[in-house]
């Protein structure tokens, strides 16, 4: 993007021979891809260290496997496809991450393996590389694992096992999940669970959704680094308050509590950290608002009348198919153009 | 931040009318004195969009104007205002006084030039211009002056402009007019458009506020600052005059946040002056903006293009141009002069200069005590909308506003990356264009599709390229699809 051309210097000015021309602005901002993806880095560390505190080796051999297969699947499809994107933006580094929290501790190798493969070959670099995918990569992985593999995706050590589990000892270690025993008509059971470990983590889960408050800590990372903006996690998150505490009020036999509702599952991880993915989100504040809280309407209605006890990973994969269209709806009306504004006399 | 606590720098009749009532007790209380001002100006005094780069003020604001003897030899571009471009009416070999028009108005859009020193016209010829054209101009060079038989020097006094007056109150609008007209002044934010053209609305777009700009928010440029800090009573008298060319009654003069002493001496001159207010406007690029200051101060939008100030009743005026308004009216002096900043890092001492127009910019830099080793970009006005040069074989202009001397490596020659979407140019955008989209639109060859998502009324202001963490080249996109756009009209 420069030109150069041979200069006349005179003898006061001790100008250089050369000087570079480039196009206005000549100041750029510190923030780079790379930077970003640094931070959302640092932000999750603090969900991994409870999981590897709650579920020891296991859930380091997940994280280890998924970062390791995202950044060699990330290299591989660029070699083979010449797709955009670099090992050096450190998006493959964030996917990895994603998807080791959002596969149980005890997956099978080849199935963690597998969810690389689907995340950057299939979700990311199919649709074009580094910026070009309509669906989370990481996200995509995991529906993708749960309709594949339901049984090894929804067996949930129990916290405080650290070792390594062998394929023997699964059946006494795993239990169920607080949304599990929601899906059952079991919320009585609910009682097992009380908030404070819910906060904490010390309960049933992926690899990097148990503890809320660890993931609430690094949403305030990148809130304050303003890597993200707020009012994805606030509408997603009170927008599933709002629908499970309407349904948890017209029964409450039934339906859990609203507060168990947003401490469990996915939701603050999906949150903060998926829902927020640049990519795959609308670009206007207006347009941000519409999908957060269709995000948070669809994990209500899935958790409360679904399929499936989790309805996170759901709700934002089909928000991110909405996304084109939210932008284009919600594209602002350019200066000048609205209305005769209010006038100062 | 002392300005804050002293109540008279916020409108009296501001847009909310709570302001006279419910805290009207405010400016008394030493707490509330502070901030509720601080927070109400915060909150109102600018627009939605735009971006925080860093000021670099402190290089230079603090540098008080520093005269530079004129120069030995001049090249006069007849080229420096948007417009006809003057047409030479010396020749080579001629004698000029300081003052004498030696280029005339080609047109209504158009404006005369002057000699900024007594000499021989030694050329006229084609120069470069520091925009990087190539245009007409005339060489001055200062000679030795001969006396006549009668130890007379044969040289007059300096050309004056005619009917200039101090009493400007008393003189016609359209007197006012014509003497701003012939001394050839010109906007001095940058774009240089020919201030006598700005000053003639036509009958059916009423103006009811001027508009004077002091927001100054490119970074490391001082020269506006530092004039309505000197020269504040010029800008007083050129503000009243203005007004009267207009017959506006209101006048809002908007300076940004990081000029507290500006604000404090503009708001004590004006304070005898009927509908004058000095407001201070939110630090942020681009405060300064004609379309962004008037909706910071007003709350107006100027239609897109070919929508103009005058579509929502303001005509903006940059300080600096104030300030030689009062110069032609009351001295009638012609725009010869102007003050200008060379900042940076790369220049030994950065600073305010007062300067010829037609000065070399090498001898600029040599008055000014010379250049750094590590200089490799020049940029001719500020720098996030600013030309890096190629050649500093240049004039200066009468819209200079300065030159940035920059290291090498600043910036960063960065590879553009791949778009992700994350929607920080849009945010930044302070005209609420898409730059996501429209670069989209252009990448793909799709002119028309650019079009429609308006990239016609994009200004260039290079937000959306700051911002952007993927380093993309979006402005430079925008001014490509925009030529090529203006191309196929003309061809239609």
């Amino acid at each position: 993007m420069s030109a150069d051309e041979k200069l006349d210097t005179g003898k006061a000015t001790e100008a250089p021979e050369r000087l570079i021309v480039s196009p206005s602005p000549h100041l750029r901002s510190k923030d780079t891809t790379a930077s970003i993806m640094m931070w959302v880095a640092i932000a999750l560390v603090p969900g991994i260290a409870v999981s590897l505190y709650y579920f020891g080796l296991e859930a380091a051999r997940v994280m280890v496997l998924a970062i390791v297969s995202c950044l060699a699947f990330e290299f591989l499809s660029m070699k083979l496809l010449g797709t955009k994107g670099s090992l050096k933006d450190m998006s493959a580094l964030v996917t990895g991450m994603l998807l080791g929290m959002n596969l149980p501790p005890t997956s099978p190798w080849w199935m963690v393996v597998a969810g690389g493969l689907i995340a950057m070959f299939v979700a990311k670099h199919l649709f074009g590389g580094l910026g070009a995918n309509i669906f989370n990569p990481a996200l995509t992985a995991r529906v993708f694992l749960l309709i594949a593999w339901p049984v090894h995706m929804t067996r949930w050590l129990t916290p405080g096992v650290r070792g390594l589990v062998t394929q023997d000892q699964l059946e006494a270690v795993t239990g169920a999940t607080p949304l599990g025993l929601l899906s059952e008509n079991a919320a009585w059971k609910l009682q097992a669970f009380n908030p404070t470990d819910l906060l904490m983590g010390n309960v049933g889960g992926s690899v990097g959704e148990i503890s809320a408050i660890a993931l609430i800590l690094g949403g305030v990372i990148l809130l304050a680094k303003r890597i993200i903006t707020w009012e994805i996690p606030v509408f997603f998150i009170g927008t599933t308050f709002a629908v499970t505490g309407a349904a948890w009020l017209y029964s409450p036999y039934v339906y859990a509590d609203p507060l168990t509702h947003i401490l469990t599952g996915g939701l603050m991880l999906g949150a903060f950290f998926m829902a927020t993915d640049m990519v795959t989100s609308p670009i206007t504040f207006r347009g941000r608002v519409i999908f957060a809280v269709g995000c948070g309407l669809l994990t209500g209605l899935i958790r409360l009348f679904g399929g499936y006890p989790e309805g996170v990973s759901f709700a934002i994969l089909l928000m991110n198919a909405a996304t084109p269209l939210i932008d284009k709806l919600t594209a602002p009306k350019t200066f000048g153009t609205l209305k005769k504004a209010e006038v100062a006399k | 931040m002392a300005f804050l606590s002293a109540g008279n720098i916020l409108p009296t009749r501001g847009r909310g009318s709570f302001r006279g009532g419910l805290l009207s007790c405010w400016p008394g209380c030493p707490v509330a004195g502070r901030i509720i001002p601080g927070v109400l100006m915060a909150v109102r005094k600018t627009f939605k969009g735009g971006v925080h780069p860093h000021e670099y003020k402190e290089l230079a604001c603090s540098k008080g104007i520093v005269d530079m003897p004129p120069p030995s030899r001049v090249v006069v571009l007849l080229r420096q205002h948007l417009g006809a471009p003057a047409r030479a009416v010396v020749n080579v070999g001629d004698r000029v006084v300081e003052g004498q028009v030696v280029g005339e108005p080609a047109g209504f859009v158009s404006a005369p030039v002057h000699a900024p020193i007594s000499g021989e016209v030694t050329a006229v010829a084609r120069h470069r211009h520091p925009g990087g054209f190539i245009c007409d101009a005339v060489v001055i060079e200062a000679k030795e002056q001969i006396p006549d038989g009668d130890g007379v020097v044969s040289e007059g006094a300096p050309h004056r402009l005619p009917g200039a007056t101090l009493d400007y109150m008393n003189a016609s609008p359209d007197e006012l007019k014509a003497l701003i007209r012939d001394a050839g002044l010109v906007g001095m934010g940058g774009a240089a458009f020919p201030t006598h053209v700005k000053l003639s609305p036509p009958p059916t777009k009423p103006v009811d506020v001027l508009i004077i700009n002091g927001a100054e928010c490119e970074p490391f440029l001082t020269c506006d600052h530092r004039v309505m800090l000197e020269e504040t009573e010029l800008v007083v008298h050129g503000v009243k005059i203005l007004m009267r060319v207009l017959g506006v009654g209101r006048a809002i003069i908007g300076i940004e946040e990081n000029k507290p002493d500006a604000i404090e001496a503009l708001t004590r001159a004006f304070a005898g002056v009927d509908g004058v207010t000095v407001q201070a406007c939110r630090v942020k690029y681009p405060q300064g903006g004609e379309k962004q200051l008037i909706k910071a101060l007003t709350g107006r939008e100027v239609p897109p293009p070919p929508g103009l100030p005058l579509d929502v009743g303001c005509v903006v005026q940059n300080v600096g141009t104030a300030a030689r308004v009062a110069e032609a009216v009351m001295e009638g002096k012609p725009f010869t002069t102007r003050v200008i900043t060379l900042s940076g890092t790369q220049v030994a001492n950065p600073g305010n200069y007062r300067v010829k127009v037609g000065t070399m910019l090498k001898d600029v830099i040599e008055f000014a005590g010379g250049l750094k080793s590590d200089l490799s970009r020049v940029i001719q006005g500020g720098p996030m909308m600013g030309i890096a040069m190629a050649d500093l074989d240049v004039p200066v202009v009468k819209g200079t506003s300065g030159f940035v001397f920059l290291e090498a490596g600043n910036p960063v020659d960065y590879e553009a990356a791949a778009c992700v979407r994350c929607g920080r140019c849009v945010s930044a955008c302070a005209l609420r264009l898409q730059p996501v989209e429209i670069a989209r639109k252009i990448e793909a060859g799709d002119l028309d599709g650019a079009e429609a998502l308006h990239v016609m009324e994009c200004m260039e202001c290079g937000s959306c390229s700051f911002a952007c963490p993927s380093n993309r080249w979006l402005v430079q996109l925008f001014r490509i699809a925009k030529g090529k756009i203006n191309e196929r009209r003309r061809k239609a």
